[in-house]
């Protein structure tokens, strides 16, 4: 702030400040502010609005619980609340997608880091970067024909002999969602991992092989552990991303995949409920930033090894 | 337990650049070898190469006498201290001097044993359970040299181990490791650019430049009998005169300068030109001119470096020569601006080649 006042004099910190300040609090802390009050309100007719029947409740919180549905999973039948299960689901597949993204991003991120000519490094990244440019719908798009019956996934499958008949991919479960997340959000994997990567001392690695440890060796106990607050760090926006992501779902679902986000788009859109809506996405938020500081404290990852 | 290492014409190649040209040395069981030369002469590559982490674009490497070609570091019984070091820092001392032995299947019990018996060996007790954060410069020097004691190395590579430490503490480790060598017996490789810290471990050294090893012999034969002019003048002070050979006999030559026409042992020009080198330390000062090899000067500077004085002189056509006058109290101070004489022993002088390098 000193740094500012004296750079740029009082008139245009000032503006700076109040810019920042409108970001703030018009764009970000009202609306949710508005949201999270509405979340607690009943959703009334427009006339009863402040009447005697709007007061707070967490009924809206509690709707998750309504109507049961019967499920079994290996071999035990059990009954849960569709929109429980709809939670769980999205908690698990965005696990699914983090993993993949992570199994993905790690080997390329060192060979970036490490091994790749840095000759050839800026054009290898603009290749990574270039799809980025394309909008995200139309990417889910791409994907959506890459996957159809008669697509080219299909057919090269077939070519290749691999399968005797096309496969449904965006009929199959989350599939088609999971492939879709994982190509949209790779690249927030890839990054952190490659900067922590980087800073690796290669004298390090060298050091370890030449001690005689085999090349698992030299990743699992000196480029993984050095890695982990970038992995850390990849893992939480992969999983959040993913987790509150609606677009790819919609474009990418099949039938039988619901994201809860979806449940959420429903609640705004199809009931016209803002109210019930918000208390979701509040849910959501919550159970999310809940479910990585768990994470967190299992992999023994501080929050300033990833703000880093 | 240690192996001999021998070089035969080994060369390697980084693109049209030739980092090493020919490298033939055979080092024994045991030994202490330096190899002492500027950044860039190629010491390190050739290291590398013993280690490893370069394949040889010519040429064999054998340790213990079995050719290493195709063996990656992991597979070769050498161990490398690197220039930083390089300690893994997210694990304790102990896990640090164990890696070796961890990644051999060693159990956890013994290797904590091992690893309390190493840090006696350098002298490091209770620090087993310390970060390697938490240790200063020499401490973890002598971490990694514990860490690559570990594995039973039956060759050790050092690559300018002390040139991150001051002064005071880098003479101490020079004994340090000397004696370190000494009592584990292990084949020494050490790569410098110090000539004190070569002179003052190795057994030998290997002097090299531009990618050629200029002379491999112990430390006095490099110090007193350098085979040209870049050895003589990387390892120690010169005075150097520049001009022709004329009648030679009985290996004395009598050699034609600028400054007066001077003798001086004859080195092996192979019919190239050569300069005259003799050290400072053997250059005299006197009032009045000595029988033969005598320049009249004038003292431009006396600089007092407390175990010796060196002197400073400019002779009447205009060479820069110096001598070095022991601080023993009996040698009466010559005068700046004074008017001397310098000069030298015929056998202390040589008439030498430059460096050998590639046309």
């Amino acid at each position: 702030m000193q740094d500012l006042l004296r750079r740029y004099g009082p008139g245009l910190t000032l503006i700076m400040a109040l810019m920042v300040a409108f970001w703030l609090l018009m764009l970000v802390i009202i609306p949710n502010m508005t949201l999270f009050e509405q979340s607690f309100r009943p959703y009334l007719p427009v006339t009863e609005v402040g009447g005697p029947r709007d007061t707070y409740s967490f009924n809206n919180y509690l709707k998750v619980f309504d109507g049961s549905i019967e499920r079994s999973f290996l071999g035990f039948t059990f009954t849960i609340p569709v929109h429980v299960l709809t939670f769980w689901l999205t908690i698990w597949y965005s696990m699914v997608v983090t993993v993949m993204c992570f199994l993905l991003a790690y080997p390329l991120a060192y060979y970036m880091a490490k091994i790749v000519n840095p000759r050839s490094l800026p054009t290898l990244i603009l290749l990574l970067f270039i799809p980025l440019w394309v909008s995200e719908v139309l990417r889910a798009f791409a994907w959506w024909i890459i996957l159809a019956f008669r697509g080219p996934l299909n057919w090269l499958l077939l070519n290749l002999g691999l399968i005797e008949d096309p496969i449904r991919w965006t009929n199959m479960g989350y599939t088609g969602v999971v492939i879709g997340l994982v190509y949209t959000y790779v690249l927030f994997m890839l990054f952190p991992i490659y900067n922590a990567i980087q800073s690796l001392d290669t004298n390090q690695i060298e050091a370890a092989e030449d001690l005689g440890a085999p090349w698992w060796k030299i990743h699992w106990r000196i480029v993984l552990p050095h890695s982990k607050p970038g992995i850390a760090s990849g893992s939480v926006m992969v999983f959040m991303l993913s987790a509150g992501s609606l677009l790819v779902p919609s474009i990418l679902g099949s039938t039988t995949s619901q994201w809860f986000t979806q449940t959420i788009n429903q609640w705004f859109n199809d009931a016209l409920d803002w109210n019930t809506a918000s208390a979701y996405a509040f849910l959501l938020l919550l159970l999310c930033t809940l479910f990585v500081s768990l994470a967190m404290w299992v992999f023994r990852v501080k929050l300033s090894d990833i703000a880093k | 337990m240690s192996a001999g290492i021998d070089l035969e014409n080994v060369c390697c190649d980084f693109g049209t650049f030739r980092a090493v040209d020919n490298a033939n040395v055979s080092i024994k069981p045991g030994e202490f070898f330096s190899f002492l030369g500027p950044s860039g002469c190629g010491k390190t590559t050739i290291l590398r190469m013993v280690s490893g982490f370069i394949e040889p674009t010519e040429g064999v490497i054998r340790i213990g006498g079995e050719d290493v070609r195709g063996k990656r570091p992991n597979q070769r019984p050498t161990a490398l201290i690197f220039q930083n070091l390089a300690l893994f820092p997210l694990m304790p001392i102990w896990e640090n001097i164990t890696f070796g032995l961890e990644v051999r299947g060693v159990d956890k019990a013994t290797r904590r044993r091992r690893a309390e018996e190493l840090l006696q060996l350098v002298d490091l007790h209770g620090a087993a359970d310390k970060m390697v954060s938490q240790l200063s410069g020499g401490q973890k020097q002598r971490v990694a040299i514990a860490r690559a004691l570990a594995v039973e190395p039956q060759v050790m590579l050092l690559d300018e181990p002390l040139s991150a430490l001051d002064l005071k503490l880098r003479q101490h480790m020079r004994a340090e490791l000397r004696a370190i060598q000494q009592r584990t017996g292990v084949t020494f490789i050490y790569i410098t650019h110090d000539q004190g810290e070569a002179l003052a471990m190795s057994d030998r050294v290997g002097v090299m430049s531009q990618g050629r090893i200029q002379q491999i012999a112990d430390p006095r034969e490099i110090y007193n009998n350098p085979v040209n002019g870049f050895v003589a003048s990387f390892v120690g002070e010169n005075n150097i005169f520049k001009g022709e050979v004329q009648q030679v006999a009985d290996g004395m030559a009598s050699f034609a300068t600028p400054q007066g026409t001077f003798r001086a042992r004859l080195g092996d020009l192979a019919g190239r030109d050569g300069k005259l080198y003799v050290r400072p330390e053997h250059t005299l000062i006197s009032a009045t001119a000595a029988a033969e090899n005598s320049v009249p000067v004038t003292i431009s500077d006396i600089s007092f470096e407390g175990n010796f004085i060196s002197v400073h002189a400019v002779s009447d056509s205009g060479a820069v020569l110096s001598a070095e006058l022991r601080n023993d109290g009996s040698a009466t101070m010559p005068e700046k601006g004074a008017k001397a004489y310098m000069s030298f022993d015929p056998a202390r002088a040589a008439i030498l080649p430059d460096a050998n390098v590639r046309s």
